[in-house]
């Protein structure tokens, strides 16, 4: 059963690929569709298993891989709770991208390349969730970088798109670099690269030390650090972040997909598989929570000032992603395994919306060209809420609970790290609060402010460069005074709301059902049975921390609704007052901390003047020029021979070598 | 006799060829058939030898020995597993750079086809011989027929291209030619397989080290002796580049697996450092000139220097999973590179430039061709379920093994790769066409998918089962391992090694206890 999971993805995306050309778009679109749909049905039936019944771990093998020396990494099948989870989400969120990509990316050429690409992307990512060595998981990591790049590039036309791709695989390389050297040291120290191995050997190498880099330093501490760079790097923390926000050039679908539900999510997946190793390095988790609180601190503050409306919601995911790293980090793997769950329906809720928000405005992502929509295109506005009020942790939906779970359990970790993520959480639920009630007032609420858009204009004045062609009947000729240049948004096709609705329903409904499995202080043992590290006396911490820290959540969430309906709705001339009194600041959160300039001042720039001065001053004028140059210039003085002839060289060359070997014979035969 | 047979067959076929009657045309039309038959025996020939190889020994296999010069200069032949993956490798890329070369090359095909099948015999021979002068006749006179392809057939700057070919291998040779004569000399044998089991005395084996690893260094090539390879590529015809990235590059890995190791145990483990120094440096320093080149063909030449330095890295781990990480890399490259000048080649017949900036937006008019240069790209980079990563992975953990600080700058490279590989095929296969004439160029025909089709399973099949390609190779690695086996590795003073003698189990890990004690 896992084996077709697994594989019927990378099978359809094969075909839809390679032969898409000759079975045609609907065929391969079909194809795909219905593989995943297929295999998201397997995944539940093979989560419920690990819910409802007390289903054993099992692994499958499927293929050797690599043998060398005390190396044996074999292509096998891991499946337990924790991967059972991870199925679901992958599965599920893909097929319902698929099925809304029938009518996001209907006029597109390319379409078949386009599903066989979010196919591909699905196979790597099962791979990497089913992977029972950490090699294997690499491969995974590094096929779902391939997918990613190959979509966040698909409108390769756009120079834009193709930096920006190339910027993801990159970066994500600089954490692989992390991650391979954490490899090479786990290998060392436990002589296996086995999940299982690993994880049982854990203790015994709790507290040693080894060489790294000329310093002996704490073996578990090195390695989790190593490893989690890796995981920086996958799921955009800071320092690593910066590939995230530019991925939104990809089509939307692969931003709900990849860049909020499944892929960055790796990261948190890796530090809770492994788990048992963190929890034996204190420094290590210390380290992974203040980053994460840091990320989730930084990410909010700058997705406030952000107009694009997919880059609001990725800078969303970043911070969210800081949550689920500060739960690891305070101990409390399954609340962040549970804001991963229920994070991945609210934001890929969100960025459907988007999608059919931006599908409905012709293309434009500038929220400042929007406003109204909310009588326009009315189910999108109510499942974009939705996924907003699961985002904000309104009672009783999904975000409500793993948030809620994850402040209390960094509070009753009692670590001053612990409790750092902590205050800066409740902080950033308000900052979340705010910039997402930012962006339902200033898209579905207000006056329309769409004329000024030149994606509008176009569509309105019946130039179908863009290609929507059902435009054409929204065209009036007379003038408009309400900021709509005439233009009248629709909503979208069925193959897109639907999706919707699966996931809004997720969106309210997970956190209620899945609670007490996931973080429940009786049940959540019996649920992970051992996949990851499971603090029973955190959990029950949890419940009997102060009633000020159990309501912090919802008062951060009436703040930022608060403030965000002063702001823009009550008083919209606010914002731009803010913008004039103190540049400085909105500048330093609109260019986002500044982070693409310095980069680009210390590495991009320093690489390329680097190279040209090995290219030029090492090469050819030291090298060459006291090399084979210089040698040349001493023939030529000498003799002047041997460069006139076109291959005089060749004849004195072996002439050279058979005087050598008769000189060898008759020294020998002396 | 096989082994003779296969040597001697493109010998015969290449006179063949050079001798052929009727008209220009003719002749030429004939030569490629010739060459290409010729080249496909060799191949059937090939994969006939690995079939009947026996996996579980490290003994010379098909072995033969006609005494010449007795003592000394003797055709004795053999293999072991090490020289059968070489020799596949050979076999395999030939008839494909025959067919690359099918209409691309014009002027005197003839000598041209004449030229890659005496290539073919010297490369053969080079890997079968187990005569120490045997072998350094082929190892040098296999640069004969290469000097003719790039000064004959090359570019512009042809004559200088190999000329500096020729001066910096010159000089190895000449060096490594004194010291098999002191070798030969001491050991009364010129015998590989009796050399391999000579115990120098310590200080000669730090000069014969050294005079070998004059050779070997160049043909690497290593850096800072790389100079000659970018030039010689750019100006070598497309089959040319793809027999040096391919073979040629493969033979100083050869050399130092089959003499420097085996034979100097002690100057390796001592000279590491040296070996790794350099190393580390190109990596770093070859990735970053690749990162502002404009000829496609530079590029991937400094590219290649960079995974050489990972061949040279694994070898000099000193340790199963280097070695075979190394040999791995020898063959992933020898294909994956290959591949990529082919990739070059192609749209090189079609616009007749190198130049990056020419070309872009091929993935909407070569779609095909865009796609095996992605799936070439990405094995460069060593994207898991390729050879490449299999190599790459073997190589860093077992340099880890052995020296972190070596592990974390060869480790870079796989950032600097991914940067100056994604770059290149940014601008050549999405973005816009730089003009009509190259919005005009036909997608692949059915030829070039027939060169490039077999590389790809190649490359998928090492990637994702190596154990075929690395099983031949395990008793041979095996026994080179066992010959460093309690060699006293060299300490350097930044703890670029850990000091301590190479042994089958590392005490690389201190328990809590013993922390203090064991750390230097």
């Amino acid at each position: 059963m896992i084996q077709l999971l697994v594989f019927l993805p990378l099978l359809t995306a094969l075909v839809a690929g390679l032969g898409g050309r000759i079975i045609g778009h609907t065929a391969a679109k079909a194809l795909t569709t219905g593989g995943l749909f297929v295999s998201a049905a397997l995944a539940w039936v093979i989560f419920t298993g690990f819910w409802l019944n007390d289903t054993a771990g099992y692994t499958v093998p499927v293929l050797d891989w690599i043998e060398s020396g005390g190396l044996n990494v074999k292509w096998a099948l891991k499946v337990d709770t924790l991967t059972a989870v991870m199925l679901v989400v992958v599965t599920s969120v893909s097929a319902l991208v698929h099925l809304y990509s029938w009518g996001y990316m209907e006029e597109d050429p390319s379409q078949s390349r386009f599903f066989a690409y979010l196919s591909l992307f699905t196979f790597a990512m099962l791979m990497l969730v089913t992977a029972d060595n950490l090699v294997q998981m690499f491969f995974g990591w590094e096929g779902v970088g391939l997918a990613s790049y190959l979509l966040i590039g698909f409108w390769y036309h756009k120079p834009s798109a193709n930096a920006a791709a190339i910027k993801a695989f990159v970066v994500n390389r600089v954490g692989d670099f992390g991650f391979s050297l954490g490899i090479f040291g786990t290998f060392l120290v436990f002589g296996t690269v086995s999940l299982d191995a690993i994880l049982a050997a854990v203790p015994q190498h709790s507290g040693q030390t080894f060489s790294f880099l000329g310093s002996q330093v704490d073996v578990m501490t090195c390695l989790c650090l190593l490893l989690f760079v890796g995981a920086m790097g996958k799921s955009a923390q800071l320092g690593l972040h910066t590939w995230l926000p530019d991925a939104m050039e990809g089509p939307t679908p692969v931003s709900a997909l990849i860049h909020a539900a499944t892929m960055v999510t790796a990261g948190v997946f890796m530090v809770c598989r492994l788990s048992p190793m963190f929890e034996a390095s204190p420094t290590a988790q210390a380290v992974v929570c203040v980053i994460g609180a840091c990320t989730a601190l930084f990410a909010a503050t700058v997705g406030m000032v952000q107009n694009d409306i997919k880059r609001v919601i990725a800078y969303s995911t970043c911070s969210q992603l800081g949550y689920m790293f500060f739960a690891a980090g305070s101990g409390a793997y399954g609340a962040a395994m549970f804001h991963l769950f229920t994070h991945a329906f609210f934001k890929a809720l969100l960025f459907l919306g988007a999608g059919s928000v931006i599908h409905a405005m012709h293309h434009e992502q500038d929220m400042r060209f929007y406003g109204g929509l909310r009588k326009h295109i009315p189910i999108t506005f109510w499942m974009m809420t939705i996924g907003t009020l699961a985002l904000t942790g309104f009672f009783f939906t999904a975000g409500y609970y793993s948030k809620d779970a994850i402040l209390e359990a960094a509070f009753a970790s009692g670590t001053s790290h612990g409790m750092f993520a902590f205050f800066v959480g409740a902080f950033v639920a308000a900052l979340t609060s705010f910039y997402s009630w930012r962006l339902v007032f200033l898209t579905f609420f207000g006056k329309p402010r769409w004329a000024a858009s030149e994606h509008i204009q176009h569509a309105a004045h019946g130039d179908h460069g863009h290609g929507h062609d059902d435009h054409h009947s929204h065209a009036h000729d007379h003038a408009h005074d309400d900021g709509t240049a005439g233009y009248h948004p629709h909503e979208s096709p069925l193959s897109m709301l639907i999706p919707l609705f699966v996931l809004g329903t997720g969106a309210l409904l997970a956190g209620w059902v899945w609670h007490e499995s996931f973080v429940g202080a009786e049940q959540g043992a019996g649920f992970w049975r051992g996949s990851l590290a499971f603090r029973e006396h955190l959990m029950h911490a949890m419940h009997e921390v102060p009633a000020w820290v159990v309501y912090t959540p919802s008062v951060a969430f009436f703040l930022g609704l608060g403030l965000a309906w002063h702001v823009f709705l009550n008083k919209p001339s606010i914002p731009i007052w803010w913008q004039k009194e103190v540049p400085g600041l909105y500048q330093f959160l609109l260019r986002k901390w500044y982070f693409d300039e310095l980069y680009d001042a210390i590495f991009v720039k320093p690489a390329q003047w680097l190279g040209r001065q090995f290219w030029t001053r090492g090469d050819q004028q030291t090298i060459d020029r006291f090399g084979p140059n210089g040698a040349a210039d001493m023939v030529v003085v000498g003799a002047g021979l041997a460069r006139r002839f076109q291959t005089g060289y060749v004849y004195s060359y072996a002439l050279v070598m058979l005087i050598g070997l008769a000189a060898a014979a008759a020294w020998m035969m002396r | 006799m096989i082994l003779s047979f296969m040597i001697l067959l493109p010998v015969v076929a290449a006179l063949v060829v050079a001798t052929l009657p009727g008209g220009d045309e003719e002749r030429a039309g004939r030569a490629r058939v010739v060459a290409l038959a010729t080249t496909l025996v060799e191949f059937v020939l090939g994969i006939w030898l690995w079939t009947q190889f026996d996996q579980t020994t490290s003994a010379f296999q098909f072995t033969e020995n006609l005494p010449l010069f007795a003592p000394f200069l003797n055709w004795s032949l053999g293999i072991d597993g090490i020289a059968l993956m070489l020799i596949e490798l050979s076999v395999f890329l030939m008839p494909l750079c025959i067919l690359a070369s099918w209409v691309a090359v014009k002027k005197r095909v003839p000598e041209y086809m004449a030229a890659f099948l005496l290539m073919e015999s010297l490369m053969i021979g080079t890997f079968a011989a187990r005569d120490m002068f045997l072998f350094y006749l082929f190892f040098e006179g296999g640069l004969i027929p290469m000097f003719l392809i790039i000064g004959i057939w090359g570019g512009a700057r042809r004559i200088y291209a190999s000329y500096k070919f020729f001066l910096y291998t010159l000089l190895g040779s000449v060096l490594m030619l004194v010291a098999m004569l002191w070798m030969v000399n001491f050991a009364g044998s010129a015998d590989i397989g009796v050399l391999s089991r000579t115990d120098f005395p310590k200080e000669a084996q730090f000069w014969l080290f050294l005079a070998f690893f004059a050779s070997f260094a160049v043909k690497m090539p290593m850096w800072p002796v790389h100079t000659w390879l970018p030039d010689a590529h750019v100006e070598a015809p497309t089959a040319g580049s793809v027999i040096l990235a391919g073979v040629l590059l493969k033979l100083g890995g050869y050399g130092f697996i089959r003499f420097s190791l085996p034979m100097f145990p002690d100057a390796s483990a001592q000279l590491i450092w040296l070996v790794f120094g350099l190393s580390m440096v190109a990596v770093v320093y070859t990735s970053l000139v690749a990162l502002v080149q404009q000829d496609m063909k530079k590029l991937i030449a400094y590219s290649s220097v960079a995974h050489m330095a990972f061949v040279t890295g694994g070898l000099f781990a000193l340790n199963t999973q280097g070695i075979e990480g190394a040999m791995v890399m020898m063959l992933s490259h020898g294909l994956v590179s290959g591949a990529l000048f082919l990739c070059v080649g192609v749209i090189y017949d079609r616009l007749h430039t190198r130049e990056i900036g020419r070309y872009g937006g091929l993935a909407d008019t070569m779609p095909k061709y865009a796609l095996v240069l992605l799936f070439f790209t990405m094995a460069s980079v060593g994207l898991p379920a390729t050879s490449g990563f299999v190599a790459e992975f073997l190589v860093l953990l077992g340099m880890y093994q052995t020296s972190t600080w070596a592990t974390f700058v060869l480790t870079t490279g796989i950032i600097l790769g991914a940067a100056y590989m994604l770059w290149l095929y940014a601008r050549v296969a999405y973005g816009k066409a730089a003009g009509d004439d190259t919005r005009a160029m036909p997608d692949l025909d059915a030829r070039e998918i027939a060169i490039l089709a077999p590389i790809i399973l190649a490359t998928l099949w090492m990637g994702i089962y190596p154990k075929s390609f690395q099983a031949p190779m395990k008793p041979a690695i095996a026994e080179v391992v066992a010959r460093l086996e309690g060699r006293e590795l060299a300490t350097v003073p930044t703890d670029m090694t850990v000091s301590r003698t190479l042994a089958p189990a590392l005490p690389a890990i201190a328990a809590p206890a013993h922390a203090a004690e064991s750390h230097h």
